[in-house]
C-alpha cells in the first residue's frame, strides 16, 4: 500500500504544472469539472484521512487492512479501475491537519473521493471543504450525531454511540427491569450513550435512578462500583471507548461483586472490542452489549472477511474498523457502479439510499439522511475454545441515529 | 554580547521574505501548508517573547493560542465575518486573559512556573470542553463564513488568500517583535532574565515589566491562534491542548530562543519535516522527525535559528561594501 502513497508523492511534481496553469483560471471553477471518471483508464484516487501514528494507531492500521483486504477479494479494482490510495495522518483528533489535508489532496492530489475520518472533530472540520469542492467522503468511524449534517458530501456508513446505545435501553425495558444506573466516560460520545440509554429506557417502562460519570482519563472506577453497589439497581448501563478502560470497569465490578448483588451489566459493543476483549478474561463472561457488528456474526460474508483477515494478519483481529473500512470501498464500488462511474454529485446521488450486504449484516445509506441505518445486535459474551466471543442472541433492524 | 545586542533589519533581510512571498508562484500547491507554518511561527514568536527575552516558562502558552482562535471563530459564527477585526478581538481576548492570570505566572520561578502554566492550561482545556454551549465542546465550532481579508480577497479553496493573510500577519508581527526587542523595554526583559537583583537596583519594576511582556506575548499567541480559526474556519478543543504547548516548544528548541528567526525557523523545518516525513511513512514519521530533532539539537545546540545568525554577522561586510552603515558592529 505503500506504492500509492509514493505514486501520490511522485504525482505532485507533475501536477504542479497544471495548478499553475489554472491559477489564472480562477480558482472556483478547478476542482469541480471532474466529469466522466468511467471513460478515464486513471486509477480512481481515494484520500486517507485517519490517525495511523500515536495511541490510536490501530484505527489507521485496521482500516487499511480493512481495504487491502476488499480488494484482494475483489479483483484488485474499485468499478473496473485500479486504485491509488493517499495516505494522510492526522495522528489523534486534529481538526486544523485535517482541514489541510482535505484541502490538499483535493486540489493537489486530485482525489475523487475522500475516506476515513476516525475523530469527529475531524470530519465536522473538513464539511466546509467538501461542500465547496463537491467531493463526496465516506465516514468510516467518526461518530457525532452532527456530521451528515455538516455537508452534503458527507455520507456514514459506520455507527453512532447513540444507535447502538438506545436498543440496550429498550432490550433492558422489555427483559422487565425496572430500575437501571448508567456510568459513562465524561465526554461528548459518553453524554451521547447516557441520553439514548435514558430515552430508550424510560420508554419501554423503566426509570433510571442515576448517572454517573467517569473521567476520561485514568478514572478509578473502585468509587464508581461501590456507588452503584448501594444503590442496588436491577441494571447498571456502562460506556467507555474501547480501550483499557472497559476492562477496567468490569475487572472492579467483579472485585465488588456487583453481579453476586444482583446487579446485571450491559454495555455498547465498546466494552467488547475485539482489539482488546481477550484481556477482560473470566470478568467479562455473562456481560450483555449491543452493537452492530460482531466478528462472531453468522453470515457467509462475515466467515469470509473474517477468515480472509486472519490469513493475513493471523492472531491480530479484525474489529469493526477493519469491517467499515471493508464495506466503505464496497460502497464506493456499487456507488461508482450506480453512477456510471461520475464523481461529485452524481456519486453522492448514487451512494443516497445504497443498500447492500455488509459482513455485520444488511445496511443501508439513508436516503435523506446519508446516515447509516443497520441492524444492532444484542450479544452476550459467551467463551468458546478458550476465546472471548460475543454471540448475538436478539436484534433490532434497521436502526437509525436517535439523536439526529 | 549578543543577546543584548539591538539587532535592526539588515537589508538583505528582505530577500526570505521575498521567498516566501514569491511561494504562491513557486510551488502553488504548498500554499496550505505555507500558512500553517506562518501561524505556528507567529505562535512560536509569541513564546519566544516569555522564553528568550523574559525568561518566563510555559507549558501552558496554548491556552492563549486557543482563546484568540475560539474568540475569532464565536465572533464569526454570530455574524461578525470581518477577518481583520476577528484577529484584534482573538488578541483581545488573549490579553484579557492573560493580565487575570500573569501575577500569578510571575510569582514563581523554574520548575513551579512550568506547573502553573500547565495547571492553568489544563483547566481552561477542561472548561472549555464543559462549556459545550460556547465551545461545542468535544465537536468543536465550524460551518462560520469569513468576508474577503479587507473586502477584496475572498477565501478560496486553494488556500492562496489564506497564506498571503498568514504571511501579511506574520510579517507584521515580526516587525513588531523586532521593535520590541530593541526597544527599552526590551532590554528590560533580557535584563530580568539575565540579573533580576540588579535590574531592581538599577529601579526597575521586574514584576510590572515581567506582567507587560506575558501579556504582550498572550496578545500575540491570541492573534495566531484567531489566525488559524479563520484559515481553517474550524476550531476545536485541540488547540487548547498540552499537545499544542508542547509543539510550540518543541519549534522554538529546533529553532533557538532569542532571536527573531528561531521562531520561523523552527516552524518551517519542523511542519516541513513533519509533513515530508507523514507523507513517505504514515505509520512510522513520528520516529523519524524524533530522530531528526534529536540530532539538530545535538549537532546545533543553539536551535537552527543560531546557524541564521551566524550568517548575520558576517553581514556586516557586506554593509560596508554598499555604504549602508549598520550599528550591529558596536554593540556587539
Amino acid at each position: 500500500m505503500d506504492e500509492a502513497t509514493l505514486d501520490g508523492i511522485a504525482r505532485r511534481t507533475s501536477d504542479r504544472r497544471t495548478v499553475l496553469k489554472s491559477l489564472g483560471a480562477g480558482a472556483a471553477a478547478l476542482a469541480l469539472g471532474r466529469p466522466a471518471l468511467a471513460q478515464s483508464s486513471e486509477p480512481l484516487r481515494i484520500g486517507m484521512i485517519v490517525t495511523y501514528s500515536g495511541p490510536y494507531a490501530d484505527y489507521g492500521r485496521q482500516m487499511d487492512n480493512g481495504m487491502a483486504l476488499w480488494l484482494k477479494q475483489n479483483g484488485g479494482k474499485v468499478a473496473g479501475r485500479e486504485v491509488a490510495i493517499i495516505k494522510r495522518d492526522t495522528a489523534g483528533p486534529a481538526p486544523d491537519l485535517a482541514t489541510r489535508f482535505a484541502r490538499e489532496l483535493i486540489t493537489r492530489d486530485k482525489v475523487d473521493a475522500i475516506m476515513g475520518l476516525d475523530f469527529s472533530p475531524n470530519a465536522i472540520a473538513i464539511g466546509p471543504v467538501l461542500s465547496q469542492a463537491k467531493i463526496p467522503c465516506i465516514v468510516l468511524n467518526a461518530s457525532a450525531s452532527v456530521i451528515p449534517s455538516k455537508s452534503p458530501y458527507f455520507a456514514r456508513i459506520s455507527f453512532t454511540v447513540g444507535q447502538v446505545s438506545a436498543p440496550m435501553g429498550t432490550w433492558a425495558g422489555r427483559q422487565g427491569t425496572k430500575t437501571a444506573m448508567t456510568l459513562v466516560s465524561d465526554y461528548g460520545p459518553g453524554a451521547d450513550a447516557e441520553k439514548a440509554f435514558g430515552q430508550s429506557f424510560a420508554a419501554a417502562g423503566g426509570k433510571v435512578v442515576g448517572a454517573l460519570r467517569a473521567p476520561l482519563s485514568n478514572p478509578d472506577f473502585s468509587a464508581f462500583v461501590q456507588r452503584i453497589r448501594d444503590e442496588k439497581p436491577e441494571a447498571a448501563f456502562f460506556f467507555f471507548p474501547s480501550g483499557d478502560l472497559p476492562n477496567n470497569f468490569l475487572k472492579a465490578a467483579r472485585e465488588r461483586g456487583l453481579a453476586e448483588a444482583g446487579i446485571r451489566l450491559l454495555a455498547t459493543g465498546e466494552a467488547m472490542d475485539d482489539s482488546y476483549m481477550q484481556a477482560a478474561g473470566d470478568a467479562g463472561l455473562g456481560l450483555i452489549t449491543t452493537h452492530h457488528y460482531s466478528t462472531a456474526h453468522p453470515s457467509d460474508l462475515n466467515r469470509r472477511f473474517v477468515a480472509g483477515y486472519r490469513a493475513e494478519h493471523g492472531d491480530y483481529a479484525p474489529n469493526y474498523m477493519a469491517m467499515t473500512a471493508y464495506d466503505g470501498l464496497a460502497a464506493l464500488d456499487a456507488a461508482l457502479a450506480k453512477s456510471g462511474g461520475k464523481g461529485g454529485d452524481a456519486l453522492m446521488t448514487a451512494l443516497r439510499g445504497l443498500a447492500f450486504e455488509s459482513p455485520r449484516g444488511p445496511i443501508e445509506i439513508g436516503p435523506e439522511t446519508r446516515d447509516i441505518v443497520q441492524t444492532v445486535y444484542v450479544r452476550r459474551t459467551e467463551r468458546i475454545d478458550g476465546r472471548l466471543v460475543c454471540t448475538e442472541f436478539d436484534k433490532f433492524d434497521r436502526v437509525t441515529d436517535p439523536l439526529a | 554580547m549578543t543577546t543584548l545586542g539591538p539587532r535592526r533589519v539588515h537589508p538583505a533581510e528582505i530577500l526570505p521574505w521575498l521567498a516566501l512571498a514569491a511561494l504562491p508562484w513557486i510551488a502553488p500547491d504548498h500554499v496550505l501548508l505555507g500558512s500553517q507554518i506562518a501561524i505556528l511561527a507567529l505562535f512560536a514568536l509569541s513564546l519566544d517573547l516569555l522564553v528568550g527575552h523574559a525568561g518566563l516558562v510555559s507549558l501552558g502558552h496554548a491556552a492563549f493560542f486557543g482563546l484568540g482562535a475560539y474568540a475569532a471563530a464565536l465572533l464569526a459564527l454570530h455574524g461578525w465575518s470581518e477577518p481583520l477585526t476577528g484577529l484584534a478581538a482573538g488578541g483581545l481576548v488573549a490579553g484579557l486573559a492573560a493580565a487575570l492570570v500573569a501575577p500569578l505566572v510571575v510569582r514563581v520561578h523554574g520548575l513551579a512556573q512550568l506547573m502553573v502554566t500547565l495547571g492553568l492550561g489544563l483547566m481552561l482545556h477542561e472548561a472549555a470542553s464543559r462549556a459545550r454551549v460556547l465551545t461545542g465542546g468535544d465537536d468543536g465550532l465550524s460551518g462560520f463564513d469569513l468576508s474577503p481579508v479587507l473586502g477584496l480577497f475572498p477565501f478560496d479553496l486553494y488556500g492562496f488568500t489564506a497564506y498571503g493573510y498568514a504571511l501579511a500577519v506574520l510579517a507584521a508581527g515580526f516587525l513588531f517583535y523586532t521593535r520590541l526587542a530593541a526597544s527599552p523595554f526590551g532590554y528590560a526583559l533580557r535584563g530580568l532574565k539575565q540579573n533580576p537583583a540588579r535590574m531592581a537596583a538599577l529601579g526597575t519594576d521586574g514584576r510590572r515589566r515581567l506582567i507587560q511582556g506575558f501579556v504582550v506575548a498572550a496578545v500575540l499567541a491570541g492573534i495566531a491562534g484567531a489566525l488559524l480559526a479563520q484559515t481553517t474556519q474550524s476550531v476545536a478543543l485541540e488547540s487548547l491542548s498540552f499537545h499544542r504547548s508542547a509543539e510550540v516548544l518543541i519549534v522554538l528548541c529546533l529553532g533557538g530562543t532569542g532571536g527573531r528567526y528561531g521562531g520561523l525557523v523552527g516552524a518551517l523545518v519542523y511542519m516541513a519535516a513533519r509533513d515530508w516525513l507523514s507523507a513517505l511513512s504514515p505509520h512510522y514519521w513520528t520516529g523519524w522527525l524524533g530522530a531528526a530533532m534529536m540530532l539538530t539539537v545535538l549537532v546545533v545546540p543553539g536551535g537552527l535559528g543560531g546557524v541564521a545568525r551566524r550568517l548575520h554577522g558576517r553581514l556586516p561586510r557586506l554593509h560596508r561594501a554598499t555604504g549602508t552603515r549598520v550599528a550591529a558592529g558596536g554593540e556587539s
